[in-house]
């Protein structure tokens, strides 16, 4: 067991802390401020410039193969990478989808031309991507997707309705999972596609979320076209590909984000306590949670560790990456909980001016029943867990041996 | 980075399971649990000490294997793993870690060696009543020769030949060196909840001691040795743990209800997904614990609360859904489920209980970030 950098490692997080200082502001700084009220299309534009930079400078895939224009390194460079971004304002949302789960589901599944067409530009920032594959009648059983698509000479035609895509107000492209033959299973009916977020019949209609923020879209498809070139994998072979995007963000979509033990003990120090005696940073009940916090929060991280030394090993991430979503989730939303509750009548206000730390938490307590939701929800990830790692039975299917078009659906 | 044992470590992991199957287990630690004169299986504690595996972190120059402390957390998983019915931890984690943290030349030297061959079994005397202790709280007297004082419970305490004690010495605190078998020492044996591991009341009445470590330096030390058997324990921990969630699974696949595996009933696949994760939480925090006790890293005191907090809460999950997997056979003598229940609280209260160790955390990372 060690921890500490070897000696290319230590060069290469240099390199990076390099790169960011001159590139980006460090967290909670007067420019973190400033960049946090930018509107969706300056945040874009700073993400795409960002990105750029990255790429140039050999920080955009770092794992990915040379031919694809990544630099070849073993997964723990990305960590390295990650770890010391985590410390700046660093515009890389926009591109957490495209080069998390949709390029890398491109590379796996098609041909040179279309690698040279679509991958480098992704990787430079100039095009960004998202993935459509959840629908209204079809989320958490991605498999019981509905919209269709038609074989028309060289083309296909896709009809239907998509919805919570992240980002498609701003993309380029997506990858798309359709149904080409509703007469079989349904897992054996599905094909999936690139698609031209510009082409004739695609229209984006921005949902307002709960959060208060407009990040996720319904999108509809009447009569798109999409060349057969466009196809990833087989007709009928779709649910294989997108089970490679699954995978992929399974481990992308882990990571914690928003405001974590160390932020809520920063608060609780200078909060006075549930009995008006003392802070609550030292009240005995909240310091019994913060300890919780803390085993779950550094568990976690440490377990990530372990899976990349797993992978720096050459042995491939399993389902066992599922527990982080688990754990991250439900630990932001009951530490943005807590830090809300303990300021009392004054937990309401949500101002950025008036009350500059607990504008954090309240983003954090709106932001995790999206966070139980996104890449799978809680419910589905235990399943995951106990059916891939533990082995145990599957839940009882009604959709086996069933064409699609026969199956009974909801709402 | 490497955070992972190597393969060294791991297949001594392998052998040891192996060697555990067979020589230890629920059968074994059953015998002890059924007779209450016994309070540990001599038979195990003879191969064990055979092995090596008493003396695997102590150096070779005081007769042990001079592994290492990750070997050591390997074999504690196993033995945790196994409820292994001997005083392995009070001789190995506690007794041992404080003279080789504490004692002098003569003293390591009178010791380990014993300790290592399995001739002497050692303990660690603590506890003087209900609630966490504190510097303040001790009452056991030491004069510089003698002890005077109750201790209660101790674990093995009925079974062991030494003893380390917490003793105040004028206004400090020191730690001291006993031997049990003298007349100034009695000891009364306790009922506990774990009666596969022995534990006694001792009393000392000018009971001939000496100090270990320097005078006034005891509750530091004591601290440090809890420190080090918190690692140790996490693993015997996450053993334990990850024992009940494969009973548990297994259970799950092979009973039918309602002409299904009750496996493929969500509420249970969900409390095995929720062992899983709190496991898996464990697992990771105690080796951060092994890495920073076997590199004597300054983070060991955090990254031992941390093991701590979180072993003894999977440990009791994991315990409990367990025995709730199996519904009625789950709470029968003749199924081991309630071997594991009850070990879980022994070791979460063995070196002080889960709501010490949580406040001791949040110390730390207030002094870590003080510093
Ligand atoms: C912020 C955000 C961003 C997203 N971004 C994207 C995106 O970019 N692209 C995309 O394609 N999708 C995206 N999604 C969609 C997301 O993947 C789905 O919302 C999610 O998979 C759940 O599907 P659903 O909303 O249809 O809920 P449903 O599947 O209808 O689930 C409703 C409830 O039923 C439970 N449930 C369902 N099936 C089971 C079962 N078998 N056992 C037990 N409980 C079950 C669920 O856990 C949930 O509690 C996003 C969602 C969010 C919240």
């Amino acid at each position: 067991m060690d921890f500490n950098d070897t000696a290319e490692e230590a060069k290469f997080r240099a390199e990076a802390r390099a790169f960011l200082a001159a590139n980006c502001a460090p967290k909670g700084s007067d420019k973190e401020r400033l960049s946090r009220r930018l509107s969706t299309d300056e945040y874009v534009k700073a993400a795409k410039a960002y990105q750029k930079k990255k790429a140039e400078a050999g920080f955009a895939g770092i794992t990915w193969a040379k031919e694809q224009g990544g630099r070849g390194l073993p997964p723990i460079y990305a960590v390295i990478f990650n770890q010391e971004e985590a410390k700046f304002d660093a515009p890389s949302q926009p591109f957490a989808i495209g080069l998390g789960m949709c390029v890398p589901t491109v590379i796996a599944f098609s041909d040179d031309a279309t690698k040279d067409r679509y991958v480098a530009k992704a990787l430079r920032g100039e095009e960004i991507w998202c993935q459509l594959f959840s629908e209204p009648g079809a989320g958490s059983d991605v498999a019981a997707s509905k919209t269709k698509a038609v074989r028309d000479g060289d083309d296909w035609v896709i009809n239907g309705q998509k919805v919570w895509t992240t980002g498609a107000h701003f993309c380029d492209f997506g990858i798309v999972l359709v149904r080409t033959n509703p007469d079989v299973e349904k897992h054996k009916g599905l094909t999936m596609f690139i698609v031209d977020m510009k082409a004739p019949g695609v229209e984006v209609r921005p949902i307002h979320q709960a959060s208060g923020g407009r990040e996720f879209n319904e999108v509809y498809f009447t009569d798109v076209r999409v060349p057969d070139k466009n196809r990833l994998g087989e007709p009928g072979m779709g649910w294989n590909v997108a089970l490679v995007t699954l995978m992929n963000e399974r481990l992308a979509v882990g990571g914690s984000t928003g405001p974590d033990y160390a932020e809520i003990f920063e608060l609780a120090r200078n909060m006075p306590g549930p009995t008006g005696q003392g802070t609550l940073a030292q009240d005995e009940a909240f310091r019994q949670k913060l300890a919780d916090w803390i085993v779950k929060a550094e568990g976690y991280k440490l377990s990530k560790f372990r899976t990349m030394t797993a992978l720096s090993r050459g042995q491939t991430p399993g389902p066992e990456s599922s527990i982080g979503k688990v754990i991250n989730a439900n630990h932001l939303m009951d530490i943005c909980n807590t830090a809300i509750e303990s300021m009392d009548h004054y937990g309401i206000i949500n101002d950025g001016e008036l009350a500059p730390m607990e504008a954090a938490f309240h983003q954090g307590y709106m932001w995790a029943p999206g966070l139980r939701i996104a890449g799978g929800t809680d419910e589905i990830l235990k399943n995951i867990i106990a059916e891939r790692v533990l082995g145990l039975p599957q839940d009882v299917r009604v959709d086996k041996g069933v064409a699609f078009k026969d199956l009974p659906s909801g709402r | 980075m490497n955070f992972d044992f190597s393969d060294d470590q791991k297949s001594l992991k392998d052998e040891a399971r192996k060697f555990l199957t067979d020589k230890a287990g629920a059968k074994v630690t059953r015998t002890v649990l059924n007779d209450a004169a016994i309070s540990y299986d001599k038979a195990l504690w003879k191969s064990v000490a055979e092995m090596g595996w008493l003396g695997a972190a102590i150096p070779e120059e005081h007769g042990g294997l001079g592994l290492g402390r990750l070997e050591l957390c390997v074999l504690a998983e196993e033995l945790g793993r196994a409820v292994a019915p001997i005083p392995f931890s009070s001789t190995v984690y506690f007794f041992a870690e404080a003279l080789m943290l504490a004692g002098s030349d003569a003293q390591k030297a009178a010791h380990l060696p014993k300790v290592a061959s399995g001739e002497t079994i050692g303990c660690f005397a603590l506890s003087e009543g209900p609630g966490a202790p504190t510097a303040a709280s001790i009452q056991a007297k030491f004069d510089g020769s003698t002890l005077n004082g109750v201790k209660i419970p101790v674990t093995d305490g009925d079974v062991a030949g030494w003893a380390v004690v917490v003793a105040k010495e004028g206004s400090g605190v020191s730690l001291v060196l006993v031997d049990l078998n003298q007349a100034g020492v009695t000891r009364e044996t306790l009922k506990t909840l774990d009666p596969t591991r022995g534990h006694a009341k001792l009393e000392f009445k000018n009971a001939k001691a000496e100090r270990l470590g320097a005078a006034g330096q005891g509750w530091e030390l004591s601290e440090a040795v809890l420190d080090r058997a918190a690692v140790l324990l996490a693993f015997e921990q996450v053993g334990g743990s990850q024992a009940c969630l494969e009973m548990a699974t297994d259970y799950a696949k092979n009973r039918y209800a309602f002409s299904r595996q009750i496996g493929s009933f969500q509420a249970i696949k969900h409390k095995l997904a929720d062992m899983y994760v709190a496991i898996e939480v464990a697992r990771s925090n105690a080796y951060y614990g092994a890495w920073a006790l076997s590199t004597e890293a300054a983070e060991l005191p955090f990254a031992a609360a941390a093991a701590r907090a979180a072993g003894s809460d999977a440990y009791y999950l994991c315990a409990k859904e367990n025995i709730q997997t199996h519904g009625g056979m789950g709470f029968t003598w003749e199924v081991d489920c309630h071997l594991f229940y009850r070990r879980a609280k022994l070791l979460a209260l063995q070196a002080g209980g889960p709501a010490a160790w949580k406040e001791k955390l949040v110390k730390r990372l207030e002094q870590r970030n003080a510093a």
